[in-house]
């Protein structure tokens, strides 16, 4: 009888760890093992050629230039305002699919928000840079409009990152938060209502407390990405976008100097590993709650 | 306006004399594309009356509830509260509060927080808010749970708080819509004692909707029995049950024993209705008359028939019916026995005396029993 136990046990294990194979593989392989390797490199210096000595050198020099650490406050701050305004936009539509449509128009506005993922974010890119280009579609309106006299060319500046980057996490704020939304109790609002509550009022006391784990969810996830984007930044910002991981790329590839593209991608992680303990601290939300909603 | 003007007829309590009644509804309709939810109902509720709105789910009062707490806006007619009308004020400027089917506290505040929330979208200082939200608690008589948080505490509790929380306002009026349902049968029971007393020590106006009809006949001191979007009657606790002008009332207020068939004599006010097979039965015909050959149906309540082992035991006066026990329903003070007519087969309610005269009875065995045809009440057939 023990027997037959201890082997349904074993069974029990083994099928737990077969279930578990591919994402611990996945894990180990393509985010741990690269990390290590990516934290030795960051974590030395070469002295000669094929010679390489521990050392702090590349921190260092992150510190000691400045135009590496502005353009990592630049993403940090232009992130943290994409994030801001992400978030601005997206709560009056999650409100508007999660409370005031119904059936088939929410699911019909949820489909609208999806949309632009079925493209490429290159082509989704491209199609921004169409639109905005100096011989683009908006700058021939407004001359047509006679708003400007000359097409003004609307790429290149920051605005034009924040819109991109906005455009691209939409998405990830609306669906944790139309999520935190539905489970809010209608009555409760009512009942808000019904004690005197206005719309500020039953905003602030009510409906941000209750969404405030998706709140931080959605922050997370598009501060996340945003911090991590190439693509859009690089294209639309061209040569002003001075964006973090561009000289991410730069030092691994043009630069072909690893050691420092490693450590900058460490300071990277250090940043977005901040800025997510900090916004959980200050909105007083717990992480395994937070994740919840995502 | 002419709120002043108009007095319930038959109200109960005691109303100020010359002084608006707390709520007045005049023809108030409300429709849902074509089908009329509430259909030109008017009633009155005086000042610090416990007043109740009884149906079964769907008939409108909730529709009627929301109207007078200000969500809904009616099609037509007219809802005066504390003699104001009401027509575009938005609830949150309406001298009534609402106490939810499933409570609606905020679990993002602690109790105390939940019960200052009004002063505070009214502007009342912190220190003073909180101090008026211990005081209320304490009437309520949850003194020292302020700082707990909702789920804390027990359902009855929560009830407490959800009252204490609107009536910290001290609202004109209080709504309530169904805050038993979610409780427990035990539960049940004992808040409903504890409405009742703590609508009469704030002396508020209350007007309580629910389904229940033993909810609305031990709280009110009025009731409106709604069917349909309309008031089927409107009266006190004793004259529903007594007294039903409607078939529906009859069947719905109150166990009752409902007979079909059709008038074969008159007198008076007394009709026969022979209920299948030949089996006469005497009832009193409510309002005028109806005439031999029309279709009636007949009520008659499980308590207004006696029990009697042979004919000559039955009260002078009753006419000798006898059936055979098909089951003996034991409920305590509520025990009853189902019997079948002998002549019809029909099968009736009739309650067991308190005595325990009849608590021997078994299935099978044959009884006699009669009633009285004056608590026995004829309406014409649906």
């Amino acid at each position: 009888m023990s027997d037959g136990a201890a082997a349904a046990k074993w069974s029990r294990r083994l099928v737990l760890a077969l279930l578990l194979a591919p994402a611990l593989l996945w894990l180990l392989t393509l985010i741990i093992l690269p990390h290590a390797d990516l934290a030795v490199l960051s974590f030395r210096e070469r002295v000669a050629p094929r010679e390489y000595a521990p050392s702090l050198a590349q921190y260092r020099t992150f510190f000691g230039e400045p135009l590496y650490w502005h353009v990592f406050v630049r993403t940090a701050l232009l992130s943290a305002i994409a994030t801001l305004v992400t978030l601005l936009l997206a709560f009056p539509i999650a409100w508007i699919i999660a409370k005031l449509a119904r059936g088939r128009t929410s699911a019909l506005l949820f489909v609208v928000c999806l949309i632009p993922f079925w493209v490429s974010e290159t082509v989704r890119t491209l199609g921004w840079m169409i639109l905005l280009r100096e011989s683009g579609v908006l700058p021939a309106i407004l001359v047509h409009l006679g708003i400007t006299a000359q097409p003004v060319e609307l790429l290149y500046h920051d605005a034009t990152i924040l819109v991109g980057l906005v455009y691209t996490s939409l998405l990830f704020m609306v669906v944790p938060l139309v999520g935190s939304l539905e489970s809010l109790d209608n009555s409760l609002i009512e009942a808000a209502y019904d004690l005197g509550g206005k719309g500020w009022s039953i905003l602030r006391t009510i409906v941000i407390p209750h969404a405030a784990p998706g709140i931080t969810a959605g922050c997370i996830v598009v501060f996340m990405l945003t911090l991590g984007n190439y693509l859009t930044p690089t294209l639309l910002g061209g040569k002003n976008s001075q964006w973090f991981t561009e000289q991410i790329y730069t030092q691994f590839i043009t630069r072909f100097n690893w050691e420092q593209g490693a450590a900058f991608g460490f300071l990277l992680l250090a940043l977005s590993t901040a800025m997510v303990w900090l916004g959980l601290k200050l909105s007083g939300q717990r992480f395994s709650d937070v994740m919840r909603r995502v | 306006m002419s709120a002043a003007g108009t007095s319930a007829p038959g109200a109960v309590g005691t109303p100020t004399p010359g002084a608006a009644p707390d709520l007045e509804v005049r023809a108030v309709t409300k429709r849902f594309a074509a089908h009329a939810a509430v259909n030109a109902v008017s009633f009155s509720v005086p000042r610090g009356s416990f007043f109740s709105i009884l149906g079964p789910s769907g008939c409108g009062k909730t529709t009627l509830l929301r109207m007078i707490a200000g969500f809904i806006q009616p099609d037509e007619g007219a809802i005066a509260i504390g003699g104001r009308d009401m027509a575009n004020v938005p609830p949150n400027r309406r001298p009534v509060n609402m106490v939810f089917q499933h409570l609606a506290l905020f679990p993002m505040m602690s109790v105390g927080e939940n019960v200052a929330f009004g002063l505070a979208r009214r502007g009342v200082g912190r220190a003073e808010r909180q101090q008026r939200a211990e005081a209320m608690l304490e009437r309520v008589g949850l003194a020292g749970a302020a700082p707990k948080r909702t789920d804390e505490l027990s359902g009855g509790q929560r009830q407490r708080v959800a009252i204490a929380r609107s009536m910290v306002l001290e609202p004109t009026l209080l709504l309530l819509d169904e805050p038993l349902g979610a409780l427990d049968l035990k539960l049940r029971e004992h808040m409903k004692v504890e409405l009742k007393q703590l609508q009469s020590a704030f002396g508020t106006t209350f007007v309580y909707i629910t389904h229940d009809q033993s909810e609305a006949l031990v709280l009110s001191d009025r009731v409106g029995v709604m069917s349909h979007g309309r008031f089927e009657q409107l009266g006190t606790p004793q004259e529903l049950y007594y007294a039903p002008t409607t078939a529906f009332v009859a069947g719905f207020v109150g166990a009752n024993n409902r007979l079909t068939g059709t008038v074969r004599a008159v007198e008076g006010a007394l009709i026969e209705i022979d209920a299948g097979e030949g089996w006469r039965v005497r009832v009193r015909a409510h309002a005028a008359p109806l005439g031999i050959g029309t279709a009636a149906q007949a009520f008659i309540r499980p308590e207004a028939m006696t029990l009697a082992r042979t004919p000559a035991e039955l009260p002078p006066g009753q006419s000798a019916n006898s059936g055979e026990v098909t089951d003996m329903l034991f409920d305590g003070a509520n025990s009853a026995v189902l019997l079948r007519e002998a002549q019809s087969r029909r099968e009736l309610r009739i309650a067991l005396p308190q005595t325990g005269a009849f608590a021997d009875l078994r299935p099978g065995a044959r009884i006699c029993f009669g009633f009285d045809p004056e608590r026995a009440i004829g309406f014409a057939a649906a």
